[in-house]
């Protein structure tokens, strides 16, 4: 990358593009669109784990339920605002992460998914069994919609329905915690995580205490994703157990994997691309994890970069023939 | 009297459990002792032994006793999938990063959950039980189906022959030097190649035979491969990932967990076996019976 495109802004560029969704495009657009921010999101929060740190975790889809849940419940069981209900989803999702990451990162590799994927389900056996608290199989339907009657004092955005509306807010929201795992990735700490996914042993011969920096790692990425969680209950109007279920985990790590591990923008990539090729696909056929599961299978095999890793590399090759054909 | 039937009665229950189990989850322990792989595939092979052994009752129809027929071919028509995975797809992973590993058996997963609901359709199907095992003996006051019988001495009889086969026979030597120490056995001049298949082939058929073990006494439906994948991952993780017998004990406290748990908090014996399975994971990772990996 260049100096000049080093200096731009991105987050804040594609969050200015992304606005002009609900003017341009239909209604439908607008609900892709939103799908696509929040899975964004918790496509992210994960490659923090995966891509930043080295880590797999095979139960991230835990923090996105805990974060669904604990807006849900406040939103819907005791009418709190949203501006109440979205940090303490977040913090909800921070804690139990907390106390699980703090028994996870004792852990290695395989032994660590496994224990990741216990906790995962054992946040899903509360869900789905604690009837009072959590609707139990049935979940907690019609959770409702913030209060934004503020954003229709704003010019422009004046003549917006609640969906719309809700866009808006999800995207600022996204952005932001785009922005800070951006600076947190940046900062000396993202860097000391970057070695210990290189070199666990030897950031741990200079003196690092790698178990802190993973666990603090794992909560970043499980408040992130509790975010996510929030937001997305409230779009898809309610929370169910089937959220936390593992599959879930594992179809949010195929995003993070196809749009990339190695860039920022990886997952954002991988997010776009699975949602609205699931929406293509299933106005085909009603397979669509076969699709996936085929799609996952190529991916493997042929460019395990994903697709910003494909791109750089291809680009990175075109530029090196370019260069020998100078040469010559 | 009354109180030794009932807790005799769930204790077999569990019991039952426990060997469906055993012979699901030995399977995936030898694969992953061995190999070092965790099949997520392993509960798709299992739904797959069902189908097929559903499928060939069908096509045997009018045959008496067909269900016997129908299960060893669904379990070969398995262990030949297993044989072909092995081949063409999990054999250029060996090299690869866990990560890959357990993507490309989790693409499997959704590739043949799709494939089954596309041949077989959403209704869920069942497989009468063999006429040779219908009803039921009473022992303690408590009735046990012939049936549940069977699948308890099935499932220690194929502990038992695990067993020798790893301990007595040339070939589980082999697969005992692999799992120590792959590298030495290949520059011995064994073909370390060959063994594995060997190995994936003989547990996808313990998955598929499994399956097709399960139809007379639970409906086949889609979803059983990954609600049964955990239940596997939640025995190996108990006994020691990789380790035959560990599984074998594995199996069975989970199975009475499962059974007793039930009647103490009833509707958390789903947690009560996935906490059970995380604090194994806190205090000894390599269970209770196996080895901490290298």
């Amino acid at each position: 990358m260049t100096a000049l495109a080093r200096r731009v802004p991105w987050t804040l560029v594609v969050f200015l593009v992304a606005m002009f969704v609900p003017w341009v495009g239909s209604r439908y657009d607008t609900f892709l669109a939103t799908q696509i921010a929040i899975s964004a999101l918790f496509a992210m929060s994960l490659n923090l784990l995966l891509g930043t740190t080295g880590l797999v975790s095979f139960g991230h889809v835990a923090y996105f339920g805990i974060g669904a849940y604990v807006c849900g419940i406040l939103m819907k069981t005791y009418a709190m605002p949203f501006s109440i209900a979205l940090p303490a989803a977040a913090l909800g999702a921070a804690l139990g992460s907390l106390v699980f990451g703090f028994f996870c990162v004792r852990l290695t590799r395989i032994y660590f998914a496994m224990l990741t994927l216990a906790f995962s389900q054992i946040i899903w056996a509360i869900c789905f069994k604690w009837n009072e608290v959590t609707g139990g199989d049935q979940g907690l339907p019609d959770v409702p919609y913030p209060d934004l009657e503020w954003m229709t004092s704003i010019p422009l955005l004046g003549d917006f329905n609640i969906a719309d509306q809700f866009y808006v807010l999800t995207l600022m929201v996204v952005m932001l915690s785009l922005a800070a795992m951006k600076r947190i990735i940046g900062s000396p700490f993202g860097r000391m995580l970057t070695t210990i996914r290189e070199n666990p042993e030897r950031a741990s011969a200079i003196g690092v205490d790698v178990r802190r920096y993973e666990l603090a790692a794992f909560v970043a990425a499980g408040g992130f994703a509790g975010i996510a969680g929030a937001l997305f209950g409230i779009f898809n109007r309610g929370v169910f157990a089937d959220y936390v279920y593992w599959p879930k985990s594992a179809e949010v790590m195929i995003m993070t994997i196809l749009g990339g591990i190695g860039h920022f923008w990886g997952p954002v990539v991988g997010a776009a691309t699975l949602v609205l090729l699931n929406q293509e696909t299933t106005s085909y056929t009603e397979y669509w994890s076969f699709v996936l599961g085929a799609i996952l299978l190529v991916l493997l095999f042929t460019f395990p970069g994903g697709i910003v890793g494909g791109l750089t590399a291809g680009v990175a090759w075109i530029r090196r023939k370019r260069q020998g054909a100078a040469n010559a | 009297m009354d109180d030794v039937s009932f807790v005799f009665t769930q204790f077999l229950g569990g019991f039952t459990t426990a060997m469906f189990l055993f012979l699901i989850a030995s399977g995936l322990s030898l694969v992953f002792g061995v190999m070092r792989v965790l099949n997520f595939a392993h509960g798709s092979f299992y739904m797959l032994g069902a189908y097929l052994a559903w499928q060939a009752v069908q096509w045997l129809g009018p045959i008496l006793e067909s269900f016997w027929l129908a299960a060893l071919a669904a379990a070969m028509g398995v262990a030949l999938l297993g044989g072909l995975v092995e081949r063409l797809l999990l054999r250029h992973m060996y090299g690869r990063e866990e990560l890959y590993q357990l993507l490309l058996t989790y693409a499997l997963v959704l590739i043949l959950g799709d494939a089954a609901k596309a041949l077989w359709g959403t209704q869920q199907l069942s497989v009468s039980r063999p006429a040779l095992l219908d009803g039921g003996i009473e022992m303690f006051g408590a009735v046990l189906p012939l049936y549940n019988l069977f699948i308890m001495l099935m499932g220690c009889a194929i502990a038992v022959a695990g067993w020798l086969v790893l301990t007595r026979s040339s070939a589980g030597r082999m697969v005992r030097a692999a799992a120590l120490d792959r590298e030495m056995l290949g520059a011995l001049g064994a073909n370390v190649g060959a063994l594995y298949t060997g190995m994936f082939v003989a547990s996808s058929f313990l998955a598929g035979l499994s399956g097709a073990l399960v139809t007379p006494i639970e409906g086949i439906v889609p979803g059983m491969d990954v609600e049964i994948i955990v239940e596997a991952f939640i025995v190996v993780v108990i006994g020691g990932l990789g380790s035959f017998w560990g599984t074998f004990w594995g199996s069975v406290i989970y199975g009475q967990v499962l059974s007793f748990g039930i009647l103490i908090l009833p509707s958390f014996s789903l947690f009560s076996v996935f906490a059970l399975m995380a604090v194994i994971l806190i205090v000894r990772p390599w269970g209770l019976f196996g080895r901490p990996l290298r």
